[in-house]
């Protein structure tokens, strides 16, 4: 039989582990040559790009328990790694408890690249661009890792440390995403600005969750977290902290969103220039907050 | 590079293809098995020309592994329709004129067809959302998303 694959991808060896254990282990005995993945739908869009030129490609989207989409009313939701952003979608619980994040993953690309993108790939590409990453940051995500040494749990906030690197060790396999139950009576939103209204990455994406909070001087806790306007995805805590402290007005929107902005420190791209991400991220955050705060009341 | 021997149903028929560890399944479908229904237009996952389903969902073939098939179920545009009839959305894209050059047209059919497996009755948004990842460079997508609607009807009509 011949086989003509161009132009398909390069030269690599599939690798379908048994276990996470094996998967962990051939990643970590494999330190450059070998990368797990899930959709592919980033891994094999750099590699034909000839960015990554990885030897051993470990099919980690079989392995037990990755394709379980579990909610429990006290618990939470736990997605594994390998749940695709269509069924996250479809899922009814994801619809009841957890909107924004079917908002999110509603932005991303098409529906046959949904069949096969998940959330965890989307965080493990850690592109500031990472049109699910904010609703996990304010959903409070955190991620199931298992590692030579076992499992543990990482919080979304401190995961990433600079635009394709996180707190991933070698031999490191994410293995499901957790949320606890939302706060009572939040309400949250996406507001992606892209070259088109659907379908392209992110020039600037703002999500914003808010819910009443006795603790916060105004009644309302917010949170932020703006997407390709830093090396990482950013959360402006600045004013996430200033609209705790002070009553919600339209001045004060305003002053959270100035905050978020100077929080920014956004690149010239093919997509957009960096002065233009900053006046949008200042628009799209006050524009965000005031439909929450409107939802809210 | 490793070669691999998978098993694969392909439009009802059980096949056993070798294939190389970087072959996508569109090079499978197109390359060793001649059903070239299935176009290759970007091979990036952007214009949905590739679009076939996989265990019963719509997939960019050219952003799934052939390897990764294994024990899946392949649905193409040349299993579209059955024995003596068109499918109804193949149906209404020709009695509507949603086919110029007809290079997306496999893969406009293979979502269209799927969005009213999961959508009997969608809207317009809903049938543009399902599409936006199906590009047309001929038609203007008008008479495309008129085909739908027209098909969701005949849909209706004969079940
Ligand atoms: C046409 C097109 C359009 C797109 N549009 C968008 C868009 O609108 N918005 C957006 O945000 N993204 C978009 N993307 C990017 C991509 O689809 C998403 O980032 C997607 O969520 C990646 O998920 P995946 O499962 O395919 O990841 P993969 O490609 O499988 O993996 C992504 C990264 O994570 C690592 N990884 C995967 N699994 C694990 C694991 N279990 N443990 C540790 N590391 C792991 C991989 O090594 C790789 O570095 C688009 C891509 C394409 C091709
Ligand atoms: S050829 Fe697959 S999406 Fe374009
Ligand atoms: S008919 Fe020519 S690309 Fe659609």
């Amino acid at each position: 039989m011949t086989m003509n694959t161009h132009p398909s991808l390069p030269e690599f060896e599939y690798v379908q582990p048994a276990t996470l254990a094996e998967a962990c282990e051939f990643l970590a005995s494999h330190a450059v040559e070998a990368r797990p993945f899930l959709g592919g739908t980033d891994v094999f869009v750099r590699m034909r790009d000839g960015f990554l030129t990885p030897q051993f490609l470990v099919d980690v989207k079989n392995l037990k328990g990755l394709n379980d989409l579990h909610f429990d009313p006290k618990a939470g939701l736990t997605l594994g790694a390998a749940v695709n952003m269509n069924r996250v979608i479809a899922s009814p619980e994801v619809k009841a408890y957890y909107p924004l994040l079917a908002e999110a993953c509603r932005s991303v690309a098409s529906y046959p690249l949904r069949t096969r993108a998940t959330i965890v790939g989307n965080i493990c590409n850690a592109s500031p661009a990472g049109d699910t990453i904010g609703a996990c940051l304010t959903l409070d995500g955190v991620l199931h890792i298992h590692g030579i040494n076992g499992p543990r749990q990482e919080s979304m906030a401190s995961f990433f440390l600079g635009p394709g690197k996180t707190t991933l060790k070698l031999g490191d396999v994410v293995t499901a995403i957790h949320f606890p139950i939302p706060p009572k009576g939040c309400v949250g939103m996406y507001l992606k600005l892209g070259r088109n209204q659907l379908s392209d990455l992110s020039i600037v994406g703002v999500t914003a969750l808010g819910y009443p909070d006795s603790n916060c001087k105004s009644g309302y806790r917010f949170r932020l977290a703006l997407a390709s306007v830093a090396p990482v995805p950013l959360v402006p805590t600045q004013a996430e902290t200033y609209l705790a402290n002070h009553s919600i007005t339209p001045e004060s929107v305003h002053e959270a969103a100035r905050l978020s902005t100077d929080a920014c420190s956004p690149i010239d791209d093919v997509r957009g220039s960096a002065r233009y991400r900053k006046q949008m991220a200042r628009n799209l955050s006050a524009k965000a907050l005031a439909e929450v705060w409107k939802k809210l009341n | 590079m490793a070669f691999h021997k998978i098993n694969v149903t392909i439009n009802d028929d059980l096949e056993q293809v070798v294939v190389p560890s970087n072959m996508t399944l569109m090079h499978m479908l197109r390359e060793s098995l001649a059903l070239t229904g299935t176009k290759n237009g970007c091979s990036a996952g952007e214009c949905g020309a590739c679009t076939v389903l996989l265990n019963g969902e719509p997939v960019n073939s050219c952003m799934v592994l052939a390897v990764e098939c294994d024990g899946a179920k392949i649905v193409t545009v040349e299993g579209l329709a059955g024995k003596k009839q068109l499918d109804p959305i193949q149906e209404a894209i020709v009695q509507e004129g949603g086919v110029q050059c007809g290079f997306c047209t496999p893969g406009i059919l293979i979502s269209s067809h799927a969005l009213l497996k999961r959508n009997p009755n969608p809207s317009e948004d809903e049938i543009r959302e399902a599409l936006v990842g199906n590009l047309c460079r001929c038609t203007g997508y008008v008479r495309i998303i008129e085909s739908v609607k027209v098909a969701a009807r005949m849909q209706s009509v004969t079940t």
